[in-house]
Parts: C-alpha cells; structure tokens; sequence
C-alpha cells in the first residue's frame, strides 16, 4: 500500500509540473504579443520594452519558467530592475490590469467557487443516485422510462439555457428567490446559512440538472449490473431482508463507478464553473477566468487554469488511493 | 465484458438478425442503419437531425423566401417600442408572423428567423470541423500509440494524460482569445472568419485525447490478429498496415464518438461564444444569440428571444444525443452499458 502511495503522488507530481510547464508555454509564447497587452492602451515602442523587461520575457525561456515557480516557494521580487515590487508568497504573479497579487485574486474567488460547488454537489449527488437506484429497482417499468428520459434530456440541457430560464421564472416572474448577491460566500457569514442556500439555490439546481443526468445513467446501468451478479442472489437466498441486500451489498459494490465520476467531476468543478458563475454573477473561479481571458490577462488566466489542472490531478489521485483502500487488487497493478 | 456470455441478455438478443443468413459482410453504415430503423427514438432523432442540417445549409433560400436577411435592423418607432422600454419589439414584431416568421431582435431588430438559420450554419460549421479534427487526431495518434506501443505509446499516453488533466472549458476560454491574436494576421483570421477558425482549432485540439485512449485500445488488441501477421508476411509497410489494416476496423468506435463528440462541440461553440469570445456580434450563431438575449438583460423583458436560440440548441443537442446512443448500441455493443 505505501508502496502504491509512493508510486502514486510520484507520478501526481510529474504531471503537476508538465501541466504547469505546457500551462506557461501556452500562456508565455501563445499570444501574438504579451507585452503590449501588459502595458496597455496607450503603447509606445519604449514601454513595450519595458513592459518586456518587467515581465523578464528578456530572459530564456526556463529561467522563466524557473523564475515563476519559484514563486510557489517563497515571496519574490517581480518588475523591471529599479522598479520592483515585492510579490508575496504564494506569488502567481501580478494582474495586468489592477497590478494585484494574482494569488490574493484567487483567494478572494475561491470561497464563491466553494460554495457553487458543496451544494450543487450534494444535489447532483442525492438526486442522481436516488433516482439512478430508484430505476434500477424498478427496471422495465414506467418510472424506470420516464427517469431514463428525463436523463437523456437532462443531459441534453445547456447551462445558459437552463440557468437564465430559472432566473426569469424563480427570480424576474415569480420572486420566489432573490437575485445572487456578492456579499453572501460561506454558510458561517453574518446572515446565516439560510440566506447561504437561499443565495445559491438556482445556481446549484443549473448545476445538478445537467450533472445528476449523467450520475443516473451511471448508477442505473451498475446496480443492474451488481444486481444480477452471483453474491446479491447468494444473499437473496440466504433469506436476508430485500432492503439488506438492495443496500448493504447492492449498493456497496455497485456505487465505486459514481465514486470515480464524483472525484473528477470535484476536481472540475473547484476550478470554477464557468458558465453557472457567469450566469448568477457569482465572482469564484471561472468568473474571474472569463473576465480575464476577455482582458487579455494573462497572469489571471494562467493561474487559474493552473490550479484548475492541479485540482483535477490531485482529484483523481485521491479517487484512485480511495480505490486501492477499499479494493486491494488495484494496488497488484 | 461477462454481458456477451450471458444468453438471457435482452439488449444483445435484440441485436442478432432475426432470420438466420450466412454472415456477409455489411458496411459499418448499413449495420447503424439496420439498428436504427428498428428503434422509433432512434429514427425520430435522425429525421430531426437531417431536418436541421437542411435548416441550416439551406439559411440563404428560406430567409430569402421569408424576405429578410439577418443583418439588416430595422428600428423605426413602428417596430421597437420608444417609450416604456426603449429598444423592446412591439407585440407585432415581437412574435412569430408573417413578415417575420419568429419575430425581430430587441435592441436592433434584426429578423430573428434569418438569424437562427444563419446561425445554425456557424454553429454547426464549427461542430462538424472541430469534430473532423479531433476525430482525425485522436483516431491516428491512437492508432499509432496502440501500433507501435514502446517509446511511441509512452509519448502519446502520457500526452493524452496530460490533455485529459485540463479543465476543458477553461483552457478553451482562455486560449480562444490567445490564438485570435496570433490568426489576426493570417488568411484564416479576416472578419468573421477569424471567431470560427480559432473554434474549430482549439476546440478540435482539445477534444482528441478520449477517442484516442479508445482507439488505442481497440489497437492493442487489433494489432495481433491474424489478418494483419498476414499483412505483414507479405511485406506490407508499417503505415500502409496502420491506414488499411488497423484503421479501417476501429472506424466503428471512431465512428460512435464522432457522433457523441458533435452535441458535446455545439454545446461548446454555445457556450463559449455565450461568455463572449467565441463567435461576436454582428456574426449569428446560437451561442451568440444567447449572449445577446442575456446582454442587457434583454430576456426578462422578451423571454422569446431567449427560447427562440434555446428551443433550438436544446433538440439539436439532444436529437445528436440520441442518435450518438443508438449508433453505439448498433456498432458498439460493450460500451451500451453506461
């Protein structure tokens, strides 16, 4: 098992600094021109030199690279020489635009982000499963065909469509929720945790719409598949309670592919969901990354695909040791 | 895997022809078809398919006969209210008619007939080319990973480890404007041409890494059967093997993730030019419509503009992925599980 471990986070940190390295190749060398997006609109010859010389693009390529990472490690000077600033650690660099750390940036997104995430989650998740089991048990009938379908439209269903439609019906129409507010990022907040849900609702609802479509297939087609294996009829003839067998050793044995799904779809979704925040004005994540990426700001974007990756990395390591603590013949390969 | 054994399995039992013929050999189309006509769904969501392709490849004819096009605005006072919420369509012009077959645009308005079937040629210019390009990808490097295996396969599987890492949508973003930058001053990148190919590049670039652990797959297996130990007895090159002997018969999956892959790339082109950096303003397409039913705030006060572009993305989205479904239960009888 630790040797699994070992071999496991190695490997995680490998692809940690390939996705990091292919991030800042695309980010440094992708666009026609870096520095006259740092220095702005009114450019002279003379400040995109500058601008060149602040953002140390004078320098090789790896001791970019170099350079930028060790930001990671400990606070750094950034700037052109005379006119440094200090970056402090974790420094990401600093916005083109306001000149802000890009990491104080990001912390300052990251509760929004959280709160989309838990509860759109924790819906998608109940909703999904309880209605994927709820069909496999019912296998062939009514229920089971209008919950199929419902999921094949539920997949179907792009998030700006549904997302604006909730906003007209449940805000504009018929002002049963109230419009998201900026000032409402974690449950402990003055207002209480009411307001939290009641301010996150139709975001997380847009959310676990399109997701719990996929989560229902899922679960369907691996608790029939469990259900009609040798152990669930072993214990069907043991005599034990169907409701036993249904959730002690159906479930247990066929739930580990939505497990799988449930951490990558984790690690997605703390990068920002991009579209829900845009929709519902929430300022997490995928936000930000839509206003910086219409701005030209790189830093911005950059870090935030970066920690966007590295969530989705680390998400699927943890799935994988999850797996290997409860099922001993993954670590054998 | 163990479904195949098991004789009592209705999905499969379905599958097997009815009359007992001599195996004969059916291109992979015929044997899709063959499946498809026998589901109603399946047929449903071909004809309206086929119905939106002719929808969209014929814009020019059906907007010339509805008499507009969609560029033109019209704002006189006789068509957008000037009072209460300037800028909003009368109630003549807000809904279908016989002038403008589904009302005009807030703001400009534009016909918004015109706009959707223009639209709809965007839209699925770039899902159809982005597909074509992943699908090229993906099929070759995984052919060639699965081919070759060694220091070839180590390449390309981690390369694909690495593809599969990203946040899609977010690197799409945040790319899409980068590789504007570099097309502005190339062929590709003049006028609305620019939005569409860095589309239909970025989005196929990014969407080979999945076919292409499939066909890998596939390869693997593929590689030591007899038909190709034959090809190469007789002295067959390596690439002449790869494209007329390997690839010719993964072409089935390529063929279910190709149709899979279409509804996933329109609802990115939508999703992208939503945010505002796919296709802009005055260039249609449907993610482009949402954007400008959501800019403004224009659909609260004219929910039509908002369910004209959505209805229509909706059973685009879902008629591809019902068909995608019935063709990987046709070709692709192990994957039908999931």
């Amino acid at each position: 098992m630790i040797r699994f471990i070992l071999r496991r986070t190695g490997s995680l940190f490998l692809l940690l600094v390939a996705v990091s390295f292919i991030t800042f190749t695309l980010f440094q060398f992708g666009p026609a021109d870096p520095a006259s997006a740092a220095c702005g609109q009114e450019c002279t010859p003379e400040r995109v030199q500058e601008a060149r010389v602040a953002l140390g693009m004078d320098q090789p390529f790896l001791v970019q690279y170099v350079d930028y990472m060790r930001g990671l490690i400990s606070s750094r000077m950034i700037g052109a020489p005379g006119a440094e600033s200090l970056c402090q650690w974790p420094c990401l660099g600093k916005s083109f635009q306001t000149n802000e750390n890009v990491s104080d940036i990001i912390a300052r997104s990251l509760p929004y982000t959280f709160s989309m995430a838990i509860g759109a989650l924790v819906l998608w998740t109940l909703s999904g499963v309880g209605l994927g089991l709820l069909a496999a048990l019912r296998k062939g009938s009514p229920t089971d065909k209008f919950i199929v379908g419902a999921a094949s439209v539920g997949v179907s269903l792009p998030i700006p469509v549904t997302g604006l439609f909730l906003l007209l019906v449940f805000v504009n129409q018929f002002h049963l929720l109230p419009f998201t507010t900026n000032e409402i990022n974690s449950p402990f907040g003055p207002q209480g945790p009411w307001a939290w849900v009641l301010n996150y609702l139709l975001p997380w609802i847009a959310l676990a719409v399109l997701f719990s479509a996929s989560y229902i297939r899922v679960t369907r087609t691996n608790m029939i598949e469990t259900f009609g294996e040798d152990f669930i009829r072993t214990a069907r003839a043991k005599g034990l309670a169907p409701r036993t067998v249904t959730f002690k050793h159906g479930v247990r044995a066929g739930i580990t592919p939505v497990v799988t799904m449930l951490g990558m779809d984790i690690g997605l979704l703390l990068g920002g969901a991009v579209l829900t925040e845009q929709i519902f004005s929430v300022p997490g994540l995928g936000f930000t990354a839509v206003r910086a990426a219409i701005s030209g700001d790189l830093p911005v974007t950059m870090a935030i695909t970066m920690l966007a990756a590295f969530f989705v990395i680390v998400a699927n390591v943890v799935v994988d040791l999850a797996y290997a603590a409860i099922d001993p013949r993954v670590r054998l390969q | 895997m163990t479904q195949l054994q098991s004789p009592a399995e209705p999905g499969t039992a379905s599958a097997a022809p009815s009359e007992v013929r001599p195996a004969e050999a059916r291109s992979l189309l015929a044997t899709a078809w063959l499946r498809i006509r026998r589901s109603k769904i399946a047929l449903l969501s071909l004809c309206v398919v086929v119905a939106i392709m002719l929808f969209a490849i014929l814009a020019p004819v059906l907007s010339a006969m509805s008499g507009n096009d969609p560029f033109t605005s019209n704002t006189s006072p006789e068509v957008l209210d000037d009072f209460e919420t300037p800028g909003l369509p009368l109630p003549a012009y807000m809904y279908p008619s016989a002038s403008h077959w589904l009302g005009v645009e807030p703001g400009l308005g534009r016909d918004l007939f015109a706009r959707l079937a223009f639209g709809g040629q965007v839209s699925l210019t770039i899902a159809l080319l982005s597909t074509a390009v992943s699908v090229v990808l993906g099929t070759v490097l995984g052919a060639a990973a699965g081919y070759f295996g060694g220091k070839t396969d180590a390449i390309i599987s981690r390369l694909m480890d690495l593809f599969l890492a990203f946040p899609h949508l977010l690197l799409v973003l945040s790319l899409t404007p980068i590789l504007q930058s570099r097309l502005r001053d190339t062929p590709l990148g003049q006028g609305s041409f620019l939005p569409m190919a860095s589309l239909v590049i970025i989005l196929g670039f990014f969407g080979w890494a999945y076919l292409a652990r499939i066909v890998r797959g596939q390869v693997l297996s593929l590689r030591e059967r007899e038909f190709v130990e034959a090809a190469r007895s007789f002295g067959s090159s390596h690439l002449s093997i790869l494209f007329r002997q390997i690839i010719p018969n993964v072409m089935g999956v390529v063929l279910v993730y190709a149709t899979m892959l279409i509804p996933t790339n329109i609802s990115a082109e939508a999703a992208l030019s939503f945010l505002g950096v796919g296709v802009k303003d005055p260039t249609p397409s449907w993610g482009q419509m949402l954007n400008a039913a959501q800019a403004g705030n224009w659909y609260l006060s004219d929910p039509w503009f908002l369910a004209v572009p959505g209805v229509m993305l909706i059973v685009t989205v879902l008629a591809f992925n019902l068909l995608g479904d019935a063709v990987r239960d046709a070709l692709d009888p192990k994957a039908s599980r999931h």
